[in-house]
């Protein structure tokens, strides 16, 4: 028998599916943290709606995801550049007449000030997360996290108010003077883990052919590494070397997902950086992962979670032409996907418009004739312009309309 | 200053600011170390530099999550002082540096330098947040940010003609959007409640959050807490 290599040594190893044990996890699981402080009434415990499905964390406990009655806890970057993203996250939930709330009393993280500018602290970022939570709480509905930074943020401010007593004083002293409560959610969950959750209804609901679409998958660093264990992993994924979300639902629909070398690199967004510093972003994000993929899958699509990735990874490659780099490659998220593969309208649900990197090869590709589409949003348009219609509503947009 | 075989210091870090005094650098330290967050942030370190390796920020500039890890935990108080006027505002926060086999956190321990930074005015903090003061504006007064009319073609030339595309026809695109949260919003990301904003404004008082503003720019300290104070003396 011939001797593997290290490198084919590691390669088998990480093609077998891995079984977690929770009890040998490396880090603590602060739930029972969690009911003994609901238990001492400092906290009032948010618990997961019925219905709900429970999936594998990365060392074995599980998590429970709700289908519905969710209160949306909207991303800055998806509602104010990527607004197809969230669009097409509802739409999701209207197609299978899901029961959820899009609120106006929700709050930014804002984690992204933090993690650029660092001009708040612990205290601000803590009580910013609680009146959220008590809000959402308030309303009966269960906090759905659509950015990736506050699902992250949140789950280390979680951590952090669970082992500190003093932080908690100071968040309920804050809350008290606008009478909410201290509420912490049973779960903190991101969208893209409902989406995972909902794959195979999507997959029943699927209207576009996605086979002759290969492509790769940015996982988002917030999503997964910053308090690790609370990621969904599932052993038929990468045998459970990476998270399963957004690559579980790209397999689902049929497409052809290609692995490549830096996927656990960032995107380079950087937070200060996108903004002041950008040299540094379009560098990252076309030298690590656009060329990478380009040079070593050349995929027709690159699919993420998270609002910087998408963000970053499609406005950093313009410029890289001028520098006659490897480019154009069209970034969607895992619910613009769904949404297109079940026949969403391109324009008024997923609105590619907002998209930069050239997306039309992608859409050709499907055989989805854009130019159609587009039509039909221009004229959207302009009885927008001439004041004959104030926008386009649910109404326009629920039904399917590509097949 | 480049390393070489005659300046290498294998220990603690030479002192590189003679200008402020080891008292001063030691209780910059202190306030970090003080944190709540930092004994869950850094355990020691094995100096394996596997967070080096998935560092983002390590590929283009002179950065190091190691360093950071290790002259925290050894408290070397000089080198500490050197990250702090050099080194944090170069980290991506993409937190790839907590894969560390000690459960370290790289990433949270800029967070916090860069907190103690601004909170006490260091003249570096200012120079790297230069720019950034309308970023701030924004998401502490209208509860959220990345607005639609952030998105100017002078700002992102970079992004290409899309910009220029995007920002002639932001009005009407934005009217075409299903969502009735965001539906004709330009100025700000989602519709916030004014009640909503009122208890913001009042958790950037409560939290010590105005302090540090006042530390890092004072004239906006100024127009913050004039309009929000306004706007809570309004009810």
């Amino acid at each position: 028998m011939t001797e593997l290599t290290t490198v084919e040594q590691i390669l088998e190893r990480k093609s077998h599916p891995v079984t977690r044990d929770a009890s040998a996890a490396p880090t603590h699981d602060m739930h029972e943290t969690l009911l003994e402080l609901e238990a001492k009434g400092e906290i009032i415990l948010q618990k997961v709606p019925e219905p709900y499905i429970e999936f594998t964390t990365k060392y074995g406990r599980m998590k429970k995801i709700p289908i519905e009655h969710t209160w949306h806890h909207k991303s800055c970057g998806h509602c104010g550049h990527i607004p197809g993203y969230a669009s097409s996250i509802l739409w999701l939930h209207r197609q299978f007449n899901l029961d959820y709330h899009d609120p106006t009393d929700q709050t930014s993280c804002t984690g992204w000030n933090y993690y650029a500018s660092a001009a708040s602290n612990a205290v601000g970022q803590a009580a910013v997360m609680s009146r959220n939570f008590a809000a959402a709480y308030e309303t009966g509905y269960f906090p759905m996290i659509h950015c990736g930074t506050s699902f992250g943020h949140y789950k280390e401010i979680r951590e952090q108010l669970v082992h500190h007593k003093e932080l908690r004083d100071d968040v309920r002293r804050i809350l008290d003077k606008m009478g909410k409560p201290l509420v912490i959610p049973e779960e903190i969950v991101h969208y893209s883990e409902w989406v995972y959750a909902m794959r195979e209804k999507f997959k029943e609901r699927q209207l576009v052919d996605m086979s002759p679409i290969t492509a790769t998958v940015h996982p988002a660093c917030h999503y997964y590494k910053i308090v690790a264990e609370d990621a969904i992993y599932d052993p038929e994924i990468y045998g459970g070397q990476r998270t399963a979300v957004v690559t579980a639902l790209l397999e689902k629909l049929g497409i052809n997902v290609a692995d490549y070398s830096t996927w656990f690199d960032c995107c380079g967004f950087g937070f200060r950086h996108v903004l002041v510093q950008r040299d540094f972003t379009r560098s990252f994000a076309v030298l690590r992962k656009i060329e990478t993929m380009k040079n070593e899958v050349n995929p027709d699509l690159t699919v993420t979670h998270d609002t910087g990735c998408v963000t970053t990874l499609d406005k950093s490659q313009f410029a890289a032409k001028a520098h006659d780099r490897k480019v154009g490659i069209p970034v969607l998220s895992d619910a613009q996907v769904a949404a297109l593969a079940m026949g969403a309208h391109p324009f008024r649900v997923v609105q590619f418009h907002w998209h930069s990197t050239d997306w039309r090869p992608f859409l050709d590709k499907l055989g989805i004739n854009w130019q159609k589409y587009w039509d039909e949003f221009q004229n959207d348009l302009e009885l927008i312009r001439a004041g004959q219609k104030s926008g386009i509503t649910w109404e326009d947009a629920d039904k399917p309309v590509v097949y | 200053m480049p390393t070489t075989q005659e300046n290498w210091n294998p220990g603690k870090a030479e002192n590189r600011h003679p200008e402020v005094t080891y008292e001063e650098k030691e209780r910059l330290f202190l306030e970090v170390k003080n944190d709540l967050r930092y004994e869950e942030f850094l355990y020691g370190c094995y100096e394996c530099g596997i967070c080096v390796s998935a560092c983002p920020s390590a590929r283009f500039y002179d950065f190091s999550p190691r360093v950071i890890a290790q002259a925290m935990a050894r408290e070397d108080v000089e080198r500490v002082y050197d990250i702090l006027t050099e080194d944090i505002w170069n980290c991506a926060q993409c937190f790839s540096c907590v894969r560390c086999p000690r459960q370290n956190n790289p990433g949270g321990l800029v967070t916090i330098l860069r907190e103690v930074s601004i909170k006490n005015g260091l003249q570096e903090s200012k120079d790297a947040l230069q720019g950034y003061s309308r970023v701030i504006y924004k998401v502490m007064l209208k509860g959220n940010q990345v607005s639609p009319d952030m998105l100017q073609p002078d700002f992102f030339p970079d992004w290409g003609p899309w910009v220029q595309n995007f920002s002639q026809n932001m009005h009407v695109w934005r009217k075409a959007i299903p969502m009735d949260s965001i539906r004709g919003l330009t100025d700000v990301a989602w519709r916030t409640d004014r009640k909503t904003l009122l208890e913001l404004y009042t958790i950037w008082f409560e939290s010590g959050n105005m302090e540090i503003i006042k530390e890092l720019d004072e004239s906006l300290y100024d127009l913050l807490t004039e309009v929000m104070q306004e706007e809570l003396e309004e009810g």
